[in-house]
């Protein structure tokens, strides 16, 4: 389902400024490919076939281990990193880790359009041909019978389908309680800690431009939108992707060109498979991130808009309420409906 | 040993070599077919590794093109190959390198000697069964498919299309009546030969080169012609999709394919650690002859396709974004909606929630919040009750409040005073019951002891928002199930209106309406309303109100209210 009807002409001028909005980002990508200088390269080991994840992080040690040791069971063969100006030791920890390639860069994160210009390089180069995992390291993908099936797994069966990309719900996770009365340590599973979330205030409607399923809801909307619900966070992603060299996301990994690879939902029935992203953004550090964020200013376009958001963060509200469902597993989400095993039984 | 074995193999070598060494451990010699687009060092790496079996025999190699002739051409190299080589084989089983035995190899020899003369081949005739994969099943005989679906499918297409426009039709071979079926059989010596070794064969063979997929119709044709007992379903459990790919199966599937008692499952996903280590068994609680039972996987793998067709009922999330028109019924479970009940009787929320188990809300389109029935702030799911929200898109907001109770039925007072923006939706919403008492708002106006010149433009206002509601119900698009009454007709016989409701929600479990909930005081109504007239503001939703609005204790033949219902 196409959000606008477009007559024929008007949807073949619509594709060609979509044609050549996609080519303007892959000039910026190369562009800035220099921004990043690699730290340490070991992408000689990718073999065709690996799944690769790609990231850019800043101060993300409390995360980084447990996010490695979850990507790692789940059959990423190799991680390729972007570090934008650590200063926790994130630096030496991702060069000391043999799957891991390493580049890093001072610019700014903004004007990277959030680090996907950066990503999209490495990308370009590295990702052709092979099943690519673009995620935050507050993210972590979990999809039906991820337990007991890996990620090869699942691509095997995404390529036998003919899909190109996968689509999740990125579900906020927050613990009971304010959010820095908790101890949390690197390497512990955060879904212990930030074991809730909303688990039915999602509301979808279709992209007008970019034919994706456009999500918001969930407990950041709940709390802290509930007055402006159109700068409610966008909570779709189409995280997984058969990388070509030619694809490019353009906001965020909400977004991408061609526009085909964003049609992650089905029209007429819950018959593909989708996953969930658990964003543990709400760790105890929060309240100091956010207060780092009011200062620096590199987060989303309009951050006037998010100003209130970061600063209500370092208070450490409650996030938590009486209808928080607790987290339980990847079976519950299906049986939520927060994402579906399609015909993948 | 009695049977033998045909592997085609074209990728996972390593776990072929672990199946063929099962096979040929159990007693049963093998011929392997590996397609012919494998490459040379590989293919030599893999034959190198079964050089220490005596009984396995590589046979000439073919491509092997999906839907194509090279699959058949295969098996019936590898065929002949194993029939010429082993004189004492009686029964040739067709597998693939992800084929995964279940049962001992001996279980699945006593079952065939049981069988002795039995082709096992899955075959229907095209002119019976529709066949639901792919979406041609006659036109696969009837037409000619030189090109492959997988690399040239604009051809594949445009050539289907034109063989159509220009009526072209294929005529079959004398004397072949057109069947079809699973590809993996397993073949009695006999009939194997008798096709192979066919006169006509050359006939058949330059036939079906040009049907599409001949490895699900070729043997499943010939067989027709020379087997003396065909059992028509394979031996080999394979559960295909709506498109005709292969499931596959995992370490989740372990114990399910257990209790199947299948003797081969396909396929298996060769990096399934969980599933090699636990297949092939060694022992098996069956006993040898038993006969498979995959009920439970049949309705498993069925539930596939189920969500394919339908998807989950009232579930909007990303995977499942149905289609506006397309959709009938929107929402996951029946729900009611009551406009005007709560104006004449204060009470009727607590009332209902009395005598039904349905969990009835307030005003949940209000526009100062929404009135949850706990009187939370957040509901189920995290729903919140901020108004803003709520609006910003009603109709998730309405789908996502019935799913996150859809075991409840759940009920909502409406009025002329909500916002209104979800009309539309419940008129079409075949879930939605929708009752009406149209004027009902004139109550609390009534009741606010304010006159008639000072209510007037509210009244008129809450008339015109009223009337269009009742004229989105009327719309030949509404698809509810709804009854509008006037105040008139319903204060007339109010009991039989509840009861109604009762029985709606309540189903066979509902009682009979004993009490009425406390009615406002409307004496006095009549005259107020007649006071609006003569403002010039004609109340014409509420009816004619008599002068004595008396609740009768029972009437014997009440008027019925004015039913607009379609199912």
């Amino acid at each position: 389902m196409t959000a606008i009807h477009r007559g024929p002409v008007s949807a073949a001028v619509f594709a060609y400024r979509m044609r050549w909005k996609r080519r303007r980002l892959l000039f910026r990508i190369w562009r800035k490919r220099r921004q990043i200088t690699p730290v340490c390269d070991r992408t000689t080991v990718i073999r065709p076939g690996a799944i690769l994840c790609f990231s850019t992080v800043r101060n993300e040690m409390l995360r980084l281990p447990f996010f490695l040791a979850h990507y790692r069971k789940l059959g990423v063969s190799h991680f390729l990193f972007v570090d934008n100006d650590s200063d926790d030791g994130t630096a030496a920890f991702l060069a000391a880790q043999p799957d891991v390639s390493l580049w890093k860069t001072s610019q700014s994160y903004r004007l990277s359009r959030f680090g996907m210009d950066w990503l999209g390089w490495l990308q370009w180069t590295y990702g052709h041909g092979h099943w690519c995992l673009t995620v935050d390291a507050d993210e972590l993908l979990i999809y039906p019978h991820c337990e007991q099936r890996d990620l090869h797994a699942l691509t095997n069966w995404l390529d036998g389908q003919g899909a190109r990309s996968f689509g999740a719900l990125m579900l906020d996770m927050y613990p009971k309680g304010p959010l820095d009365q908790h101890d949390h340590h690197p390497g512990d599973d955060p879904t212990k800690l930030l074991a809730w979330f909303d688990a039915a205030n999602y509301r979808q409607r279709p992209h007008p431009v970019y034919d994706n399923l456009w999500t918001q809801g969930g407990v950041r909307e709940r709390v802290f939108f509930a007055a402006e619900p159109h700068k409610a966070p966008t909570l779709s992603k189409t995280p997984l992707v058969r990388w070509h060299w030619r694809h490019v996301y353009v906001s965020s990994t909400h977004q991408m060109l061609p526009r085909k690879l964003n049609q992650v939902f089905d029209p007429d029935s819950d018959a593909k498979t989708t996953g969930v992203l658990l964003h543990t953004k709400f760790l105890p550090n929060i309240a100091a991130k956010s207060a780092e964020e009011l200062t620096r200013r590199q987060h989303f376009e309009n951050s006037d808009l998010y100003q209130t958001y970061h600063q209500r963060l370092t208070e450490s509200p409650d996030l938590w309420c009486p209808t928080s469902t607790r987290y339980e597993g990847p079976a519950q989400l299906t049986r939520l409906g927060l994402m579906s095993k399609g015909r993948w039984v | 040993m009695s049977f033998g074995v045909v592997m085609l193999v074209h990728t996972a070598f390593d776990r072929a070599e672990q199946m063929v060494r099962h096979w040929v451990y159990g007693g049963c010699p093998v011929v392997v077919h590996v397609d012919a687009k494998v490459d040379q060092p590989a293919y030599d790496v893999f034959k190198q590794a079964l050089g220490d079996l005596e009984n396995v025999l590589f046979c000439q190699r073919h491509r092997c093109e999906w839907g194509g002739w090279g699959l058949v051409a295969a098996s019936q190299t590898a065929a002949t190959l194993l029939l010429d080589s082993f004189p004492d084989v009686r029964h040739v089983y067709l597998a693939s390198g992800a084929c995964l035995p279940l049962r001992p190899v001996t279980e699945l020899a006593d079952y065939l000697k049981a069988h002795p003369d039995t082709d096992f081949i899955e075959s229907a005739t095209t002119a019976d069964v529709p066949w639901p994969v792919g979406g041609l099943d006659r036109e696969r005989f009837t037409l000619m498919f030189p090109f492959s679906w997988k690399k040239q499918r604009w051809l594949f297409d445009r050539f289907v299309k034109l063989q159509q426009l220009l009526r072209y039709r294929r005529k079959m071979p004398e004397g072949l009546v057109p069947h079809m079926g699973s590809q993996w059989w397993c073949l009695t010596r006999q009939t194997l030969r008798a096709i192979l070794d066919d006169p006509k064969r050359g006939i058949y063979d330059r036939f079906f080169k040009l049907v599409w997929i001949p490895d699900e119709s070729y043997y499943q044709t010939l067989v027709r012609v020379h087997a003396t007992r065909i059992e028509s379903r394979s031996l080999t459990l394979a559960k295909f999709d709506f498109q005709g790919k292969p499931h596959i199966f995992y370490d989740d599937h372990t114990a399910l394919l257990m209790r199947s008692g299948c003797f081969v499952a396909r396929k298996a996903w060769p990096h399934a650690e969980g599933l090699y280590q636990s297949f092939p068994r060694q022992t098996t609680e069956f006993l040898p002859n038993q006969e498979p039972n995959t009920a439970t996987i049949d309705r498993i793998f069925a539930s596939a396709v189920d969500r394919r067709l339908r998807g989950r009922h009232g579930l909007f999330m990303q995977s499942r974004f149905p289609n506006r028109d397309r959709e009938n019924g929107l929402a996951a479970a029946p729900y009611s909606v009551f406009q005007g009940f709560d104006d004449v009787f204060p009470d009727f929320a607590t009332w209902l929630a009395k005598r039904t188990e349905a969990q009835v809300h307030g005003h949940l389109f209000a526009r100062d919040r929404v009135h949850f029935a706990s009187g939370d702030t957040i509901d189920r799911g995290g729903l919140s009750d901020s108004a803003r929200l709520r609006d910003y898109n009603a109709r998730m907001f309405l789908t996502n409040l019935i799913w996150n109770g859809r075991e409840t039925h759940q009920c909502f007072q409406f009025g002329p005073a909500d916002a209104q923006d979800i009309r539309w939706m419940l008129a079409k919403d075949t879930q939605a019951r929708i009752w009406v008492i149209s004027g009902a708002w004139a109550v609390p106006l009534f009741l606010s002891r304010r006159s008639a010149s000072e209510v007037r433009a509210e009244a008129a206002r809450l008339q015109g928002i009223e009337h269009k509601f009742l004229n989105v119900l009327r719309s030949s698009h509404a698809r509810a199930r709804i009854q509008i009454m006037t105040l008139a007709e319903f204060v007339e016989a109010p009991t039989d209106v509840l009861q109604a409701i009762i029985d709606e929600i309540a189903g066979h479990r509902g009682s009979a309406v004993t009490e009425l909930p406390e009615m406002a005081n409307i004496a006095g109504l009549p005259a107020f309303l007649q006071d609006l007239k003569n403002q010039g503001m004609h109340p014409f939703l509420t009816g004619q109100l008599s002068d004595k609005p008396a609740i009768p204790a029972r009437r014997q033949a009440a008027p019925k209210p004015y039913v607009i219902g379609r199912k």
